[in-house]
C-alpha cells in the first residue's frame, strides 16, 4: 500500500469512529456551521465534541505545521481526508475568516512570534477574526483607502471607517488595512495590523441586507491603540500581504462545492416528471447545462489546487476560480428559484425553514461582490494572465 | 483521479506539440484545400504519425501499437487541434482501432497492427440523417447465404472516400430507436453495390456520403455479437468523443490565444484594442471558459483510462461543454478580429470552421445534455 492509501485507510477508519451521527447530516441553515470565537453558542454537544475531536488531530487546518496546531498533511493527504468527510457528509468542523484567509497570510508574512500566538487559537476555534478592507470610499479602489494610523513609537493611533465588514459585531479580531503614509502613490503606505474587537473606540454597527439578515457591519475605530508587535509585514508595504490573502480568500469563496443537493433533484423534487423528463423543458436543458458546467468546475478547482503546493497561493488563477464559481453558483440559484417557484417566494414559515431558499438565493447575490466583483476579477486575469496593456 | 499530467505525459504532450507545429500547421490545411488534393489529407504526414507511434496509440503492444492510453491520445488530438492538422487519426486510430478491440482475435491481429503501422484506414459508417442518432440507425443487414444482406444510406462517414475498410453499423432486428438489435460489420468499400460521393466539408475535411445496396457480406464480416452492437458502439463513441472534445480544446485554445495576440497588436482610437475593457472582459471570460474546458477533457480521459464506470458519461460531458466552449473561441474570436476575421487570409475562420464540424460529430452539446438529463433520470 502506497503511504497514500495507509493515510486514507486510517482517516476512514478514524472519522467512522469520532464523527457524531449528527455532524453527518446536511446543515438545516446558518446557523448550524460552527465559526468559533469568545461569543460562540454551540448548537449541540455533538457539534462541540466535532470540533474538539478535529482539533485535537490537528484536521481543522490539516497543511498547517504541528506547531501551529495544524497537522503538517500534504496538499494530496488534505485531499484525501476531504474526500474521506465528504464520504460520510462529514460538516465542516469550522468555519473561519481565521483559517481560510489570515492564516495562510500569516504563515507567509508573520513571524515567528505572531504565528505562536495567532495560529494555534485559530485552529482550535478559540478566536474568530474578521476583515477590515473595505470602507466607504474604497471598494474595487481598495488601495485608496483612508483609515489613518498614526506613529506613537511603540504604537499606532487608528482612525476611519470601514464597512461590509462580515461578522465584525461577533468577532474577536479583526486583521486590517490602515494607511501610514499619504505621500506617495496609494498602493504604497498601507499597513497590515491585528487588533482586538475588545479594544477601546472600536464599534461594529449591522447592516441589513436584502436577505433579511446582518452578517456584516459598518466598523467605526475611534483613537483605537494597535500595538506594534501587531503589525503584520513590514510598515507601509501591506498591500502585497493584503493581496496574498485575497487570493485565498478567492479559492474559498469560488468553491461551492456540495453547497446544495443536485440542482436536478432540486428542480425535479418540485415540478415532477412528465414520462421520464423534468416537466418543464426549458429548465430541463438549462439545468442540464449546470450540471455539466459545475462538474467541470469542480474537476479544475480540483486541478488547479493539485497544481499548486500544499498551503500555496494559486495567484491569479484565483480570480478565475472565483469568478467562475460565483457566477456559476449565482446561475444555479437563479434555476432553483425558477424549480421551486411559489413555494420558494416563501418568507417567514415554518414549512419554508423561515425562507430559506429565497434569502440563500438572496445571499449568492453577494457571492460575485465580496472578496473583489465579478468585473474586478476579469481586469485581473486580463493584467496578470493574459497581459492585456492598461488593465 | 490525478488531473495533472506526469512525467510521461507531459513528454508526449511536447513531442506532439512540436511535431505537428513543425510537420502540420495551418499552413498544411490550407495547401491541401487549394490544391484540391484527392486524398483531404497528406499520406506521407500519417506514415510519420504512424512512426511516431500516433497510429498506434491505443492499440494493444501485442499487435503492434504502444498502447499509451486516451489521455495520452487525447494530448495528440489537442495538438492536431491547434494545428488544424488533417489526418486519419480519430477515424483510424480512435474509433476504428477501439471498435476492433472488440473484436474476434482474427479481427484483432488482422486489422489492429495495419492501424498501427498506418497501413489501412477505417472509417466508421454510422450516422444516416441530419443529426447524430445512433439508435434511429435505419440502415438493415439481413442473414443472406451464410452471411449478410446489408441496405441504407450513410452520411457523414469521416475518411469514408479514402477508406480500406468500413465499419459499418445496421439494424439485425428492433425498430428504429431500439438501441438493441444493432450489429457491426467490417465492409470492403469495393464491394458490389457500395457507391461512395466524396463530400467535402466546411472545414476543408472529407466526410461522404455512403449507399449500400444489396452488398453482400460473410458470417465473419460482423463484428462483436450480433444484435448486440450498441456494446461496443458505447465503447467507440466514448473514446471518439473524448478525443474530439480534446481536439476541440486545442482548436477553441489556438482560436482563443490568436485572438488574445491580434487584440494586443491591433491600435484603433490610438490606443490598442485589447486596452479596452470590453475586450478585456470577454477575454478573460473566454480564458476561464478554456481552463474549465481542459479540466473536463483531462477529467473523462483521465476516467475512461482507469476504468472508471461513468467514463461514458464523462466523456460525453466533456464533449458537450468542449462543443460550446470552442464554439464561443470561435465566435468571439471572428468577432474581435473585426474586418479581418472574416478574410480567408486570417486563420481564425479556419479555426470556425472546423470547430463547427467537430461539435457536430457524435453528438453537439444538445444532444449530450439531453442523454446527460436522461442517465440522471430527470
Ligand atoms: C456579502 C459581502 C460580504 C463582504 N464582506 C467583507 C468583509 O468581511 N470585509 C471587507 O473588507 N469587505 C467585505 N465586503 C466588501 C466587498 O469586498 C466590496 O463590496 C467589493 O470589493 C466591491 O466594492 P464596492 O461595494 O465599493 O463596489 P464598487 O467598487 O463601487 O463597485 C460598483 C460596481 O462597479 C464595478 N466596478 C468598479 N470598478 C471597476 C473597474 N475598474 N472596472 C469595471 N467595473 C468596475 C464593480 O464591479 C461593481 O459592479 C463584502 C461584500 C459583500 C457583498
Amino acid at each position: 500500500m502506497t503511504d497514500l492509501q495507509t493515510f486514507r485507510t486510517e482517516a476512514r477508519a478514524w472519522l467512522e469512529d469520532n464523527c457524531p451521527p449528527e455532524m453527518r447530516e446536511p446543515m438545516k441553515g446558518d446557523k448550524d456551521a460552527c465559526w468559533g470565537g469568545r461569543n460562540f453558542t454551540f448548537q449541540s454537544e455533538a457539534q462541540k465534541v466535532w470540533l474538539e475531536r478535529m482539533v485535537a488531530q490537528g484536521w481543522t487546518v490539516p497543511t498547517w505545521p504541528k506547531e501551529y496546531g495544524g497537522a503538517g498533511l500534504s496538499r494530496q493527504e488534505e485531499i484525501v481526508l476531504l474526500q474521506e468527510m465528504k464520504r460520510i457528509n462529514a460538516r465542516n468542523p469550522l468555519s473561519s475568516f481565521g483559517i481560510w484567509m489570515l492564516g495562510p497570510a500569516l504563515l507567509k508574512f508573520g513571524t515567528e512570534e505572531q504565528k505562536l500566538e495567532h495560529l494555534p487559537p485559530i485552529a482550535r476555534g478559540e478566536i474568530r477574526w474578521c476583515q477590515g478592507y473595505s470602507e466607504p470610499g474604497a471598494g474595487s479602489d481598495l488601495a485608496s483607502l483612508k483609515t489613518k494610523a498614526e506613529d506613537k513609537g511603540d504604537h499606532y493611533i487608528v482612525n476611519g471607517q470601514k464597512v461590509w465588514t462580515s461578522y465584525a459585531d461577533q468577532a474577536d479580531w479583526i486583521f486590517c488595512l490602515v494607511r501610514t503614509d499619504n505621500t506617495g502613490k496609494k498602493h504604497h503606505g498601507i499597513s497590515f495590523v491585528l487588533f482586538d474587537m475588545a479594544s477601546e473606540g472600536v464599534e461594529a454597527r449591522p447592516i441589513k441586507l436584502i436577505s433579511g439578515r446582518s452578517p456584516f457591519c459598518e466598523t467605526f475605530l475611534t483613537d483605537v491603540k494597535v500595538l506594534k508587535k501587531n503589525l503584520v509585514g513590514e510598515e507601509h508595504k501591506g498591500w502585497s500581504i493584503a493581496k496574498y490573502l485575497l487570493t485565498h480568500e478567492r479559492e474559498m469563496i469560488g468553491n461551492q462545492e456540495g453547497v446544495t443537493r443536485p440542482l436536478h433533484e432540486i428542480a425535479a423534487g418540485s415540478l415532477g416528471l412528465t414520462d421520464g423528463k423534468l416537466a418543464d423543458p426549458m429548465l430541463r436543458a438549462k439545468v442540464a447545462e449546470a450540471e455539466i458546467d459545475e462538474w467541470a468546475f469542480n474537476l479544475t478547482m480540483k486541478r488547479k489546487l493539485a497544481e499548486a503546493k500544499a498551503g500555496a497561493s494559486l495567484g491569479a488563477d484565483s480570480s478565475m476560480l472565483k469568478y467562475y464559481g460565483t457566477e456559476l453558483n449565482k446561475r444555479k440559484f437563479e434555476l432553483m428559484m425558477d424549480a421551486t417557484g411559489h413555494e420558494g417566494l416563501e418568507w417567514e414559515s415554518e414549512r419554508s425553514n423561515d425562507g430559506k431558499m429565497a434569502r440563500s438565493w438572496l445571499r449568492t447575490k453577494g457571492n460575485s461582490i465580496e472578496g473583489g466583483t465579478s468585473e474586478v476579477q476579469l481586469n485581473i486575469i486580463s493584467k496578470h494572465i493574459l497581459q492585456l496593456p492598461g488593465a | 483521479m490525478a488531473l495533472v499530467l506526469n512525467e510521461d505525459e507531459v513528454m508526449m504532450r511536447d513531442m506532439a506539440q512540436s511535431f505537428f507545429a513543425e510537420k502540420a500547421p495551418v499552413k498544411a490545411l490550407r495547401e491541401l484545400r487549394d490544391t484540391n488534393d484527392e486524398t483531404g489529407f497528406d499520406r506521407a504526414l500519417w506514415a510519420n504519425m504512424a512512426e511516431m507511434g500516433f497510429a498506434g496509440i491505443v492499440v494493444p503492444e501485442e499487435h503492434g501499437g504502444v498502447d499509451m492510453g486516451y489521455l495520452a491520445a487525447g494530448l495528440v488530438a489537442e495538438q492536431m487541434g491547434r494545428n488544424l492538422t488533417a489526418s486519419p487519426f480519430l477515424s483510424t486510430a480512435i474509433l476504428a482501432a477501439t471498435a476492433l478491440k472488440y473484436g474476434s482475435d482474427e479481427q484483432k491481429s488482422e486489422w489492429l497492427p495495419k492501424i498501427a503501422s498506418g497501413e489501412t484506414i477505417i472509417a466508421l459508417a454510422l450516422d444516416e440523417g441530419v443529426k447524430h442518432n445512433p439508435r434511429g440507425t435505419a440502415t438493415t443487414a439481413e442473414p443472406s447465404g451464410n452471411g449478410f444482406k446489408l441496405n441504407g444510406s450513410k452520411a457523414m462517414v469521416v475518411d469514408g472516400h479514402v477508406a480500406d475498410k468500413m465499419i459499418v453499423v445496421a439494424r439485425t432486428s428492433g425498430e428504429e430507436g431500439d438501441a438493441e438489435g444493432l450489429s457491426l460489420f467490417l465492409v470492403d468499400p469495393k464491394s458490389d453495390g457500395v457507391s461512395t460521393e466524396r463530400t467535402i466539408m466546411v472545414d476543408s475535411r472529407n466526410a461522404a456520403r455512403i449507399d449500400f445496396d444489396d452488398v453482400e457480406v460473410d458470417g465473419d464480416a460482423l463484428l462483436g455479437t450480433l444484435d448486440g452492437g450498441m456494446e461496443v458502439l458505447d465503447a467507440v463513441l466514448t473514446a471518439g468523443r473524448g478525443i474530439a472534445a480534446a481536439e476541440l480544446l486545442g482548436a477553441g485554445a489556438q482560436a482563443f490565444e490568436d485572438t488574445v495576440a491580434y487584440i494586443k497588436e491591433r491600435k484603433q482610437f490610438g490606443e490598442i484594442i485589447g486596452s479596452f475593457q470590453a475586450l478585456q472582459h470577454r477575454s478573460s471570460h473566454l480564458y476561464s471558459e478554456v481552463e474549465i474546458a481542459r479540466s473536463a477533457v483531462i477529467g473523462a480521459l483521465t476516467a475512461l483510462d482507469e476504468g472508471d464506470e461513468n467514463a461514458a458519461l464523462y466523456c460525453a460531458m466533456a464533449k458537450a461543454k468542449l462543443g460550446s466552449v470552442a464554439k464561443l473561441a470561435s465566435q468571439e474570436g471572428v468577432q474581435m478580429h473585426g474586418g479581418v476575421g472574416m478574410t480567408d487570409e486570417y486563420d481564425i475562420g479556419l479555426f470556425m470552421k472546423r470547430i463547427r464540424v467537430l461539435q457536430e460529430l457524435m453528438g453537439d452539446a444538445h444532444y449530450h445534455m439531453n442523454e446527460f438529463a436522461e442517465a440522471n433520470q430527470y
